[in-house]
């Protein structure tokens, strides 16, 4: 839908009448907005859409990456993904990981949050500490996990150990790994989640507890089931999303603390994205992959982008 | 503040106790990490829970560290790849959300749209045909291979947007009479109105490829291009496990400068980090 400049007023090059140039106006507005917006519209087409149609192409076709030629295969590359047993298990593992981090993130997340927000001191400390680790590099944070979670001097397994309870090599059998690495992921979006419930927290008004006082709910926790937890419902409908989002994107973790293993127990989407892409060269099935990813991010965002529409008649 | 959620003494002081211990285990490998990283081998391999080294042994742990792998190389990367991709993001995506918010023309709400769609689509869904587009034009393990993907940020674009739409129609206007052109609104009037957002919008960016792994891995092959979250990787396969001192000092370098710049501006870098997040 174009909008003709009928609204737009006489920009200030002199007082001419805009029945008299206002086509050549127009026409130089339409110039100047598409220098302005060329650029970055040429980069979304070759970056963005380009990219995201060659990938549907190939996902169609046998083509392996460096070969010259290609064929259609229809849907035979996601018919031997959904077959691939490695696959099936990575999508199983990341839905599992999914299942413990978005839950475990929120739960966490909103407990700081009404711990800090009921609190009276040291609320921008603790509000920095928590928040540190979803900005600090997840690669080097890794490393330091890894150290925390060595089989021997490790200070889990000492501390463990020091209390004459059972000790595992978390990261290298395959009942713990997955537990293990959705932890980290909790510890790394809990901030995240926190800031946003804090926000939630701020927004709602103070009239609300007081009437709820004067109708009856004199413990805290009564405030906060009729209170603070319903008029938080648009915030964790949005925090759910986004971090099951970014539990869906996890890399860095399998990446450097597992390789996806042992066997498949730590694979994960975007590690088989990688590997079947990058280090076997299997293009077409790789890009099968991408597709079931890009799906599941899209519908995901679109559920979203639904509800809060919904939501929005609500405040 | 809040009187009515607030607590009596005794359950806020459990309150503190909480969030303390909530503290000390986000902060626990932080501290772990800092702490091997000023131990000798021998305190390191041995059982113990002390924090502090009997011998203090950073300095040749840091200096192993900058020494061993070719660390201020990486170090260098970041900063220069980080700089490059959010400069370009700032002088392709303002211009257009200028467009978009304060010009009218044919063609503004499909290239609106085109934006959104943008923002649907997760950055590692275009690793596979960008690496094969960088392979074609030969720009694999370059510096352009790491920055080119990025020099279009749809979120960029629909935060300025956002921002640019609430400066009043008439400061455009009065800016146009005063005969400056479209372009110099855009730089001399416009974004220096929108600091908020090009703060925001900045420490998204840096923090968002300055730890980015992903990417880096499948663009560069070479050493001498790799950036910190590679370099790390790297150096830690190197070492295959052995050396830990230098090893948790590197990562405790990797991490400074952002972390630095985070406790020095905790409060544009929670707002920038999750209006990115809301994307």
């Amino acid at each position: 839908m174009s909008l003709p400049n009928r609204k737009r007023e006489a920009r200030g090059r002199g007082a001419s009448p805009a029945s008299a140039n206002g086509r050549s106006t127009r026409l130089s507005d339409m110039i100047a907005a598409w220098t302005l917006a060329g650029p970055a519209l040429f980069l979304l087409i070759v970056l963005f859409f380009l990219p995201v149609l060659a990938v549907f192409v190939i996902a169609l076709t046998d083509w392996q990456f460096g070969a010259s030629t290609l064929s259609f295969v229809g849907l035979a590359n996601f018919e031997e993904v959904f077959a691939d047993r490695g696959f099936r298990a990575s999508l199983f593992n990341t839905v599992a990981y999914v299942a413990i981090v978005v839950p475990g993130t929120i739960v966490l997340g909103l407990g700081v949050a009404l711990l800090i927000e009921s609190g009276k001191s040291f609320r921008a400390f603790y509000r920095a500490i928590h928040f540190l680790p979803y900005m600090a590099t997840l690669a080097a944070m890794s490393i330091a996990w890894e150290a925390l979670l060595h089989p021997t001097i490790g200070l889990v397994n000492q501390t463990l150990a020091g209390l004459g309870l059972p000790t595992a090599n978390w990261l290298r059998d395959e009942t713990t790994v997955l537990p293990v690495l959705a932890a980290i992921g909790i510890w790394q979006n809990l901030g995240f989640a926190m800031v946003l419930f804090l926000a939630g927290l701020k927004s709602i008004p103070q009239d609300l507890y007081y009437a709820a006082e004067v109708d009856g709910a004199d413990l805290w926790l009564d405030r906060l089931r009729t209170v603070t937890l319903p008029m938080l419902g648009p915030v964790f409908m949005f925090v759910f999303i986004v971090v099951a989002l970014k539990a869906f994107e996890t890399f860095d973790t399998v990446h450097v603390l597992t390789q996806g293993g042992p066997g498949h127990a730590s694979e994960m989407l975007m590690f088989t994205l990688y590997r079947e892409s990058f280090e076997f060269f299997r293009t077409g099935y790789g890009a099968a992959v991408t597709v079931v990813f890009l799906l599941i991010a899209v519908a995901l965002t679109l559920f979203q982008a639904s509800f809060m529409d919904k939501k929005v008649h609500y405040q | 503040m809040m009187k009515s959620m607030g607590l009596s003494t005794p359950s806020a002081i459990v309150c503190q106790a909480l969030l303390l211990c909530t503290s000390a285990i986000i902060l626990l490998p932080f501290v772990w990490m800092g702490s091997l990283s000023i131990k000798p081998p021998g305190e390191i391999f041995r059982v113990s829970f002390a924090l502090l080294p009997e011998h203090f042994y950073g300095i040749e742990n840091y200096s192993q560290a900058l020494t061993a792998a070719p660390l201020t190389r990486y170090m260098v990367n970041g900063l220069l790849v980080c700089s490059a991709i959010l400069t370009l993001q700032v002088l392709v995506c303002a211009p257009c959300a200028y467009a978009l918010a304060k010009l009218q023309f044919r063609g503004r709400d499909m290239l609106f749209g085109l934006v959104l769609i943008g923002l649907l689509i997760p950055h590692q869904v275009l690793a596979l045909p960008l690496f094969i587009f960088g392979y074609q034009i030969g720009i694999l393990n370059t510096y352009a291979a790491l920055i080119l993907p990025f020099i279009v940020s749809p979120f960029g674009i629909f935060l300025f947007r956002q921002f640019f739409k609430a400066i009043p129609d008439d400061v455009v206007h009065a800016a146009r009479l005063d005969g400056l052109s479209e372009f110099a609104i855009v730089w001399r009037i416009i974004l220096p109105m929108a600091l908020p957002a090009v703060i925001a919008f900045s420490i998204f960016s840096v923090v968002g490829h300055w730890n980015d792994l992903f990417w880096p891995l499948i663009a560069v092959r070479d050493q001498d291009l790799m950036p910190p979250s590679i370099g790390i990787v790297t150096f830690r396969d190197a070492e295959s496990g052995s050396d830990y001192g230098p090893l948790m000092a590197a990562s405790v370098i990797v991490i400074a400068p952002l972390l630095i710049c985070f406790l020095a501006a905790q409060r544009y870098f929670i707002e920038g980090l999750t209006a990115g997040g809301v994307k």
